[in-house]
């Protein structure tokens, strides 16, 4: 369609002209101003809603919001194209087979040995062993090898000694989903362990004689305590609103030696709203500091993030202080459980602070332990009411923990931006479907690439400076703050107003730490060079050989060049509240973001030129201007579109 | 940039000549110049009651006014010790934390500071036109606004050494009355009615534009709380006293404090800080001269509260600070 305006989001003067197109994996517009050719993508699989606005005298405005936060606005001149378009997204949006999706015509050019490896860069059974299992207390159980047990969980599930088949599927039977009491985490120091399941189908009075073993067996497994910690992570009111049903949570009278805990964080229907009225907020136009942090207020979004951190907390120390063992769960075992395990494991294990460390406690909490990614991140057309940000919850709290302790983490927060990113993105096969059973019955490894493999290659890009493993932030368990610390949680608009540029700072101190770092590390590399040779040069003066100095070439400049051209920025419209915000245009994100999403190569479609896709407000271009290379500094845009995504250290 | 007090209308609408050939010769013919008043237009028209008063348009022609409230005297002072209140306490839930900061008012009081610097350095640097600032006295609002443009547009001010003597002409000069509005702090009772903190406020501002441009000012955060600390109490005289005459003459302030000659009789806090071994301490490894305005985002989500100054003696800094010292390093090792 021609002729459509791209607006900026809040301000309708900034509005850019250009064609849409629509293909079967993206939307793409493109400008018309010859020399940029700005393409913004979007993946349909991000698109979370589209809303067809009343025609105005200017034309048909369509309202296209995502899931990773970006929102476009676009005004198409002809009613009937508009209402083409809407019909022709609501569809393309809405997929009902998994080979609709992306992942399943992304071609990455690798071939199929390179794609295998990619699918093997994480690996459970090593992350077991590098925990210490099998072990006296632990070993590994194929009692659901054909998921004839519990189908959504993995095919290898770890079980206390102890705990013979028998009991296993005893105790499942009394979980809701099947979902039986497994490891997650085992701490090696102490014996203390974090097991997860679901509720118990104990109703106001059902028992189950293997159920109640299991939990023995559990606590059997860490001599050094006589008693486990049993976590739901539902509300009190919930939780006994469950026992109606025939469901509900363990009695402690019942089990031997179990103290009971309610951790009181709310189900994802809550969490969908809060998510939703927080976006609100973010869609304001020019809010007074009252309306934001009001509205912030009222979404109780930081409140749900600082509950699940508790229970994070509330577990590592359990584990780590008092060298007790957990039991998790909430209802079905596959929301809160597995934020909760993921925290407390982060806060425990270093490893897990590691970007490889990160990646595999995805790839056990969440992909291997079942979580309903299809339902809750809508791969599929599916239930409205199982869409929940549950992992981007997660994600958050990881944040939120970098910002507190910025030399913890080996990676940064372009890192998780990424990952929430891809989540969404059905570009890898990782995430897609509700169980590694689902996975594998479709063959995604065979038919998909890895997003782990594809971040790691890329991984320079997602390093901390200040990351070092022998740091004492790095080392053991971490403390965060306990009360008061309520202003600790801050609001994260490097995600949510992510694609808003004007916001975040205009200098990356990730990027330019990072180049230092680089830098250092060559000119240290060229000292050893030079200190060699000089060593040669001396032994063979002192031989009475003639030795021709060679004059070695620098091309490099020493020292980071810094051009003020990279850190011009414009004014925001300070004089009036109500007007808008001049400086910010529309993006498709970074230049990162497009080469993940799409090389120019990959695509088999006859899409447009796209070698003109690269980003011109991406902050790699200000990078080069400020790397050790020297090199030449490519001129920016003019400011007023100039941006990088700012990876910031708020410090 | 220029700044005053307000011209004393009155309710008789009087005129001066003098003044306005003042403000007449600092522009050219046909030039256009902007009062930005730090009054909203309702309380500088009620100022005419009791003496003081706006510039009329007829009789200043070239010069457009521009009415942006900023808080400053009881209402600033109040909303300072609110926030300091709820950060200091330890029961407060997450629920109402939000509401809490908000009730305060002090975010909007730095979002409301920052445009106004913003407008005033927007008119100079884009529109290329002269600005004059006054609020009611001349001695609060208006050093705000005109300190904090020119950290906006002058990188000069950005430095360690140009910040002192930004701080040293638009604050101490000028005659910001530090010894009444810097006399307790938050945490007193007793509510001295000329208590304000717009120093703080000034210096919070200047925290909100190193964290959105962490590579363009020369000083860093332990700076600006160092400066926080000696307006209140010092072993310097550089903030004693409300104005130069004081400082220089003494002289009949009706207070316990007899202060005649600071020069002579204290030391100076810049001579201090700008010895090569103290200086270190207060520098910004990330700085690099940046020759370009900066205009910084005045979005809810871009200002935030600064955590160093109002949680300093409540959480830990320590994991903040061992970050500061790894960049220390990694840039010293280049």
């Amino acid at each position: 369609v021609e002729n459509v305006r791209l607006l900026d989001r809040l301000s309708s003067r900034k509005a850019a002209l250009g064609t849409l197109y629509l293909t079967a994996t993206h939307v793409i517009f493109v400008e018309n101003v010859s020399e940029t050719r700005k393409e913004t993508w979007v993946l349909h699989s991000q698109i979370s809603s589209i809303e067809k606005q009343a025609t105005t005298a200017t034309g048909c405005p369509l309202l296209i919001r995502c899931k990773n936060f970006q929102v476009i606005q676009l005004v198409i001149p002809q009613e009937r194209d508009c209402h083409d378009v809407y019909i022709s997204l609501i569809r393309l949006t809405r997929p009902v087979k998994y080979e609709e999706l992306y992942c399943f015509s992304f071609n990455p050019k690798l071939d199929k040995e390179e794609r295998e490896q990619g699918w093997k860069l994480v690996d459970l059974h090593e992350e077991y062993n590098r925990m210490g299992i099998p072990n006296n207390y632990w070993q590994i159980s194929d009692v659901n090898r054909d998921y004839g047990v519990c189908d959504s969980y993995p095919t290898e599930v770890y079980v206390p000694k102890s705990a013979t088949a028998h009991i296993i599927v005893g105790s499942s039977k009394f979980r809701s989903r099947r979902r039986f009491p497994a490891l997650s985490y085992y701490c090696k120091d102490n014996n203390a362990s974090i097991c997860r399941s679901s509720q118990p189908l104990s109703g106001f009075s059902a028992r189950c004689l293997e159920d109640e073993q299991m939990l023995q067996a559990i606590r059997k497994a860490n001599p050094g305590s006589d008693f486990i910690y049993v976590v739901d992570t539902r509300p009190k009111l919930n939780a006994m609103a469950n026992r109606a049903a025939g469901k509900g949570y363990e009695n402690e009278d019942n089990y031997s030696n179990i103290k009971f805990q309610f951790i009181g964080i709310e189900n994802i229907h809550v969490m969908r709203n809060s998510l939703q009225k927080m976006l609100e907020v973010c869609e304001l136009k020019s809010p007074s500091m009252s309306d934001f942090l009001w509205g912030l207020e009222n979404s109780g979004w930081l409140k749900h993030i600082k509950a699940i951190m508790d229970a994070g907390i509330f577990i590592a120390k359990a584990v780590a202080e008092e060298g007790v063992s957990v039991l998790v769960h909430c209802s079905d075992g596959w929301d809160r459980t597995a934020q909760v395990c993921s925290v407390a494991s982060l806060l425990l294990d270093p490893y897990y602070r590691t970007m490889k460390g990160f990646m595999v406690l995805i790839e056990k909490d969440w992909v291997s332990f079942g979580h309903k990614f299809n339902h809750r991140y809508g791969n599929l057309d599916g239930d409205p009411k199982e869409i929940s940000p549950v992992i981007d919850q997660f994600i958050e709290c990881v944040w939120q923990l970098m910002e507190q302790f910025p030399c913890a983490f080996e990676f940064n927060e372009r890192f998780l931006i990424h990952i929430q990113h891809h989540i969404y993105s059905c570009q890898f096969g990782n995430f897609l479907c509700n169980s590694q059973k689902e996975r594998r019955e479709l063959k995604i490894q065979e038919r998909t690439y890895s997003l782990w493999a594809h971040l790691w290659k890329n991984r320079a890009d997602y390093l901390n400076p200040l990351y070092r493993s022998d740091h004492s932030q790095t080392q053991g368990t971490l403390h965060p703050q306990m009360a008061p610390c309520n202003f600790l949680y801050k609001f994260w608009s490097g995600m949510y107003n992510r694609f808003e540029k004007g916001l975040h700072p205009r200098q990356s101190v990730t990027d330019y730490l990072m180049a230092v770092k680089e830098e250092t590390q060559q000119l240290e590399e060229e000292l050893e060079v030079l200190g060699e040779r000089l060593a040669n040069l001396q032994k063979s003066q002192l031989n009475g050989n003639k030795v021709k100095s060679k004059q070695q070439d620098r091309s490099k400049q020493s020292g980071l060049s810094t051009s003020s051209n990279s850190l011009a920025n414009t004014p925001q419209e300070y004089s009036n509240d109500l007007k808008s915000f001049p400086s910010r245009s529309p993006s498709q994100g970074d230049e990162d973001d497009s080469a993940l999403i799409l090389t120019q190569d990959n695509l088999k479609s006859s899409d447009p030129d796209l070698s003109a896709n690269s980003d011109q407000e991406s902050g790699v271009e200000d990078l080069s201007c400020r790397s050790p290379s020297g090199g030449g500094c490519l001129p920016s845009e003019d400011s007023g579109k100039d941006s990088d995504e700012a990876v910031y250290l708020a410090v | 940039m220029l700044r005053s007090s307000q011209p004393l209308t009155g309710p008789n609408r009087k005129r001066c000549r003098e003044d306005e050939m003042l403000l007449g010769a600092v522009l050219d013919e046909g030039e256009r110049g902007f009062i930005i008043d730090t009054r909203s237009a309702q309380a500088a028209k009620q100022a005419r009651m009791t003496g003081g008063g706006t510039e009329p348009k007829s009789s200043y022609p070239q010069w457009r006014r521009l009415h942006r409230p900023l808080e400053r005297g009881r209402p600033l002072q109040e909303s300072f010790m609110k926030l300091v209140e709820a950060c200091n306490d330890t029961s407060a839930t997450m629920d109402r934390w939000l509401s809490r900061l908000e009730s305060c008012r002090w975010l909007s009081h730095i979002k409301a500071a920052l445009s106004t610097a913003c407008l005033a350095a927007q008119c100079m640097d884009r529109e290329e036109a002269t600005v004059l600032v006054h609020g009611a006295e001349g001695t609060d609002t208006t050093l705000l606004v005109t300190a904090l443009a020119q950290v906006i547009l002058d990188p000069s001010c950005r430095t360690l050494g140009g910040f002192l003597g930004l701080l040293e002409r638009e604050w101490i000069e000028a005659g910001h009355p530090f010894h009444l509005r810097c006399a307790r702090s938050a945490s007193s009772h007793a509510r001295p009615k000329q208590e304000a903190p717009l120093f703080l406020l000034f210096l919070d501002c200047v925290w909100q534009l190193s964290r959105q441009f962490p590579f363009s000012l020369e000083f860093s955060e332990r700076l600006l709380l160092t400066l926080f600390d000696n307006a209140y109490a010092s072993a310097y005289g550089t903030f004693l006293c409300n104005n130069e005459k004081e400082r220089r003459v003494g002289g009949d302030t009706g207070t316990a404090l007899c202060l005649c000659k600071v020069k002579e009789n204290t030391h100076s806090l810049w001579a201090w800080l700008n010895q090569p071994a103290e200086r270190t301490k207060y520098l910004n490894p990330l700085y690099s001269h940046n020759p370009l305005v900066i205009w910084p985002s005045v979005e809810p989500q871009s200002i935030q509260l600064w955590q160093g100054l109002f949680f300093r003696w409540i959480r830990s800094s320590q994991h903040l600070d061992e970050a500061w010292a790894e960049i220390q390093k990694l840039v010293e090792s280049n």
